[in-house]
């Protein structure tokens, strides 16, 4: 069973620079990062006219239904999907086998340009992830994680969520 | 598999609806998105046919509250119920945290449950997962209908380790708090046993 994925502050400090850098340097529209089962981890860029939270869902869709394909065919994973607009495109690409990186730009950048500054982009998230499953494997063992939300968690707490 | 971010103090979950075709499975999600305040809920979104049948997925975002300060999240899906969309069916499991599984209460429909149950269990298997140790609701839908079958039965016949399980009828709303409550509750305290 996969892992529950849990980002402490440092961790996402780290990947919002790199979401940042992305997004100057492919001089994109909006870049976000998904997780492979559609929660939004992070955006940079003018995200406040899109539902960010549906085109999370629907790219991790998108590449799942994408990797049922490549496993038909016998292959792994197709890595990139891309998809031309009148306007805008959009480029989606697998990181590390966990998270989806999404760029959405228009004709102020080119799929050249997207595609490089997303291979760069990419090695520093991997590590990045890296780093927060070790840590997140450590605490386990050591049955730590600082200040739980669930630590105190009670049967009233969660009835509330419900009123 | 949830995501806990400590940064945007939120925690968000998957709860899968699942069912034979036509059990009622969007209709759920649909009622839950009407009676929800605009400012819980995102975009229901449906990938369905022109005939209003789930293609892949519906998708219901809902921000229920806080928690000690983190902002609790539930993403909501369907699968498409249709036998040979199986395929889609699997991918839509993948992360889950919890399922509600949707029976068809009309006695015509006992052997699709029996047969959507089976495919239940065996895609979550493939994923790794065993039903017996996710949250785990199930709702015994149209109970308003003629031609159903007894909820004894169906309780023998579907639920063997007797799980919470709900009278539905999806369309005026009967119910469908009530396992959403259910299964929500039960990730919750499933979380809590890890965290």
């Amino acid at each position: 069973m996969s892992s529950d994925l849990v980002m402490y502050e440092e961790e996402f400090q780290k990947i919002d620079e790199e979401l940042q850098k992305l997004f100057q340097q492919a001089s994109a529209k909006v870049v976000f990062l998904v997780d492979k089962n559609g929660q939004l981890i992070a955006s940079a860029g003018e995200t406040r006219e899109i539902d960010t939270t549906s085109l999370a869902s629907l790219t991790a869709g998108n590449i799942a239904a994408t990797g049922g394909i490549a496993r038909l065919l016998g292959e792994k994973e197709f890595t990139i999907l891309f998809h031309e607009g009148e306007k805008d495109n959009i480029h989606i690409s697998l990181i590390g086998q966990r998270v989806i990186l999404v760029v959405i730009f228009d004709k102020r950048s080119s799929l050249g340009l997207v595609r490089l500054r997303v291979k760069k982009a990419s090695e520093s998230l991997v590590r990045i992830f890296n780093e927060i499953t070790s840590k997140a494997e450590k605490d386990k063992s050591e049955g730590k994680l600082d200040d739980s939300p669930f630590a105190e968690i009670s049967d009233e707490d969660i009835d509330n969520l419900f009123k | 598999m949830s995501f806990i971010n400590y940064s945007s103090r939120e925690i968000n979950c998957k709860i899968v609806y699942y069912g034979p075709g036509l059990c009622g499975k969007t209709t759920n999600l649909q009622f839950v998105y009407k009676k929800t305040n605009p400012e819980q809920k995102g975009k229901l979104i449906s990938l369905a046919t022109e005939t209003e049948r789930t293609l892949f997925f519906d998708f219901l975002p809902l921000a229920l509250g806080d928690i000690k300060g983190f902002k609790v999240r539930f993403h909501l899906y369907t699968v498409p119920g249709q036998v040979f969309y199986a395929a889609s069916r699997k991918l839509i499991l993948k992360g889950v945290d919890g399922v509600v599984f949707v029976a068809d209460s009309q006695i015509e429909r006992m052997e699709a449950n029996i047969e959507s149950l089976d495919d239940l269990r065996i895609n979550l298997a493939e994923q790794g997962y065993e039903l017996d140790k996710l949250p785990y609701t199930i709702q015994y839908n149209k109970r308003d209908l003629s031609n159903v079958a007894p909820v004894e039965n169906m309780n023998s016949l579907l639920n063997p380790r007797n799980v919470p399980s709900f009278e539905g009828c999806a369309v005026t709303g009967v119910g469908v708090f009530e396992t959403l409550k259910n299964v929500a509750k039960q990730v919750l305290i499933e979380l809590k046993k890890h965290y």
